[in-house]
């Protein structure tokens, strides 16, 4: 992590990082720029949120800027449109059960990768990483087949259920997570784990009494961006979904495919669905910026 | 917690493992050496199945005539031999000449989406490196494009790229007059710029957070000697900000190229399973020849050739950074 959070305070030491005080054409510039570009952010955030309160011929005609009336039909409307509630539970557990066994999976990883010398280390996290680097479409044609095939000669049912997109998703989420956690236990002291070890805990006691609450923010950090990863996925869970295993990515289409497109209702869902994310990312933010610094800005 | 730390980057001085100091109940050397192997044991097998062995038959299933009727059986389908590299780089037949229009969409928009999502999130994160009346709110407020779902995101800006009731003609054409039609977004050539944007609004966050991470970790000192020798702002901009930034920006880049370049599910919800010619990324263009026509074979080998020109342009563009400089410990 930072080297320079130890350094010793001088008297010189602002609390503004630029001890000098920044040109009047500086302070203009950055409220044009941050005003223009909060105003970029927010404006589908606006749409999604005003449409979703307008009634149906506000969001088929022109577009309007305020609503004609404030309507909270579609939020009633959206769970019976589509089975948007069957969707909501699919994705909650594909993305919940992704991410705890991601998370555990990369804990074990990232800590004998961080503690322990063996020979196929640097092989291992060299593949691991550079399976970032793959287009997910390279993936999809020949899992589709294995998955089927798996299918066929165990009868265990991979493709369109549920535990065939919850192995597909923890494995996306894999290779950045232990890349995040190697670089997260690194920077918890060796000195604390040989202590537990010295006291009489097993390897794996070190682990979870010492390494893992030493390293809780890394650890958050993974589990929401796994998280993130499993809930928005799409381009899987087009293909390897059905009827009864869709989840959200894919069944919030279902209110366009029908004659009329009940834009309110579109916009009622987006936003339903973003609710669980957005709030969880926005409460854990600082675990995750804290993550990210440890883990990919070595 | 009274202990000292090592300092930062231990993570290459080996030979100290916890196990060593256990003392009377050392266990025996082969549980000490497997236990490793053991602990990385789930992430191996799942990484073997999920991306190694489906490389391996991807590549393979690129030498095969997979059409529909051999998808429940993959093995029967014949070998086609190099048939279908052919096909896909024969520029002068409709697959070639397709597939060579939607890698120059995608190299195009790719290199104009990581420019302006770079530009953007360090312009941000640099704007917001001072303290100021509302820079927690603002942070919070650029971080919402990352956290939204991607479908949702894209779907909010699909419905604004409306021909009729969408925001964007009503702002250009009827609230503006810039234009004599309202336009349409999601068909024909203007369909690259919409991607574009969307993109970018869905991207630009994450450079802002590698940045701002990344601006955390230089010593403030090094401003303020700037400072002492009478350097402006803009200069310390220059020659020590960006500078200090460059091993997290070749990082930064490289993952935004990646990921821009392979993205499927903006153009996917955007426009739907056929992406107008104007923006037809590469993954949809992929996706949309294996399964709308079900020849996985072509679908296969184009996606081969997708992923040794990223290995190609991945590995040039490592050395051609990291020249000059100690290799980093990624």
């Amino acid at each position: 992590m930072s080297s320079t959070a130890e350094a010793p305070r001088t008297s010189r030491r602002h609390p503004a990082p630029s001890p000098m005080a920044p040109p009047r054409s500086f302070l203009w510039s950055r409220r044009l720029f941050l005003t223009l570009l909060t105003g970029f952010v927010l404006l589908p955030v606006y749409v999604m949120v005003s449409s979703s309160l307008k009634p149906l011929q506000d969001v088929s005609g022109k577009f309007r800027w305020l609503p004609s009336g404030l309507t909270i039909r579609p939020y009633i409307d959206i769970w019976s449109t589509v089975p948007l509630a069957r969707y909501f539970v699919n994705s909650l557990i594909v993305a919940g059960t992704a991410t705890v066994c991601s998370v555990v999976i990369a804990v074990f990883a990232a800590y004998a990768v961080s503690r322990y010398s063996f020979r196929g280390k640097r092989v291992f996290t060299v593949t691991v990483l550079s399976t970032q680097m793959f287009p997910g479409i390279l993936f999809l044609l020949p899992l589709f087949l294995i998955y089927v095939n798996i299918g066929n000669a165990t009868g265990v049912a991979l493709f369109g259920s549920r535990g065939g997109l919850i192995l597909t998703y923890l494995t996306f989420s894999l290779p950045f997570s232990i890349w995040m956690l190697i670089g997260y236990f690194d920077s918890v002291p060796r000195d604390l784990d040989e202590a537990a070890l010295v006291d009489g805990c097993g390897p794996l006691g070190a682990l979870f009494r010492v390494v893992v609450p030493a390293a809780m923010p890394g650890i958050v950090a993974v589990a929401v961006y796994a998280f993130m990863t499993a809930w928005g996925e799409v381009l899987f869970a087009s293909v390897m979904t059905n009827d009864n295993t869709r989840t959200l990515a894919v069944g919030l289409q279902g209110y366009s495919t029908l004659n009329d497109v009940y834009w309110n209702q579109i916009m009622a869902a987006s936003l339903v669905v973003s609710v669980p994310v957005v709030a969880g990312f926005l409460l854990l933010q600082r675990y995750l910026v804290a993550g990210l610094t440890a883990g990919a800005v070595k | 917690m009274t202990t000292t730390a090592p300092p930062a980057g231990t993570r290459s001085v080996p030979e100290h493992s916890p196990g060593e100091a256990r003392g009377p109940r050392r266990p025996g050397r082969i549980r000490r050496i497997g236990l490793p192997y053991l602990l990385l044991l789930p992430a191996l097998l799942l990484e073997l199945l999920v991306h190694l062995v489906p490389m391996v038959i991807g590549v393979a299933m690129s030498f095969k005539e997979l059409t529909q009727f051999y998808i429940r059986d993959w093995g029967t389908a014949p070998w086609s031999g190099t048939g279908n590299y052919r096909l896909a780089v024969d520029f002068h037949g409709a697959v070639g000449e397709a597939l060579l229009h939607s890698f120059l969409v995608t190299v195009v928009f790719t290199l104009l989406s990581v420019s302006l999502c770079w530009l953007i999130g360090t312009a941000a994160a640099l704007y917001l490196q001072d303290n100021f009346r509302g820079r927690g709110v603002l942070r919070t407020i650029f971080l919402v494009p990352y956290a939204l779902p991607v479908y949702a995101a894209v779907i909010t800006w699909a419905f604004m790229f409306q021909h009729d009731n969408g925001l964007v003609n009503h702002v250009l054409h009827d609230q503006l007059h810039l234009t004599d039609e309202p336009s349409f977004w999601l068909i024909g050539d203007n369909s690259f710029y919409a991607l574009l944007i969307v993109s970018v609004w869905k991207g630009w966050p994450f450079a802002f957070l590698i940045v701002m991470a990344g601006l955390q970790n230089i010593p403030k000192e090094l401003y303020e000697a700037a400072a002492l020798d009478g350097a402006g702002m803009l200069q310390q901009i220059r020659r020590i900000t960006l500078p200090s930034l460059r091993p997290v920006n070749q990082v930064l880049v490289l993952v935004l190229f990646l990921w821009t370049f392979n993205d499927f599910n903006t153009p996917y919800v955007l426009f739907g399973k056929s992406a107008p010619a104007a923006a037809d990324l590469i993954s949809i263009h992929i996706y949309q020849s294996s399964f709308v026509t079900w020849n996985f074979g072509t679908g296969s080998a184009m996606s081969v050739l997708l992923l040794l020109f990223l290995l190609i342009v991945t590995g040039g563009y490592l050395l051609l950074t990291s020249r000059g400089r100690k290799t980093p410990d990624v």
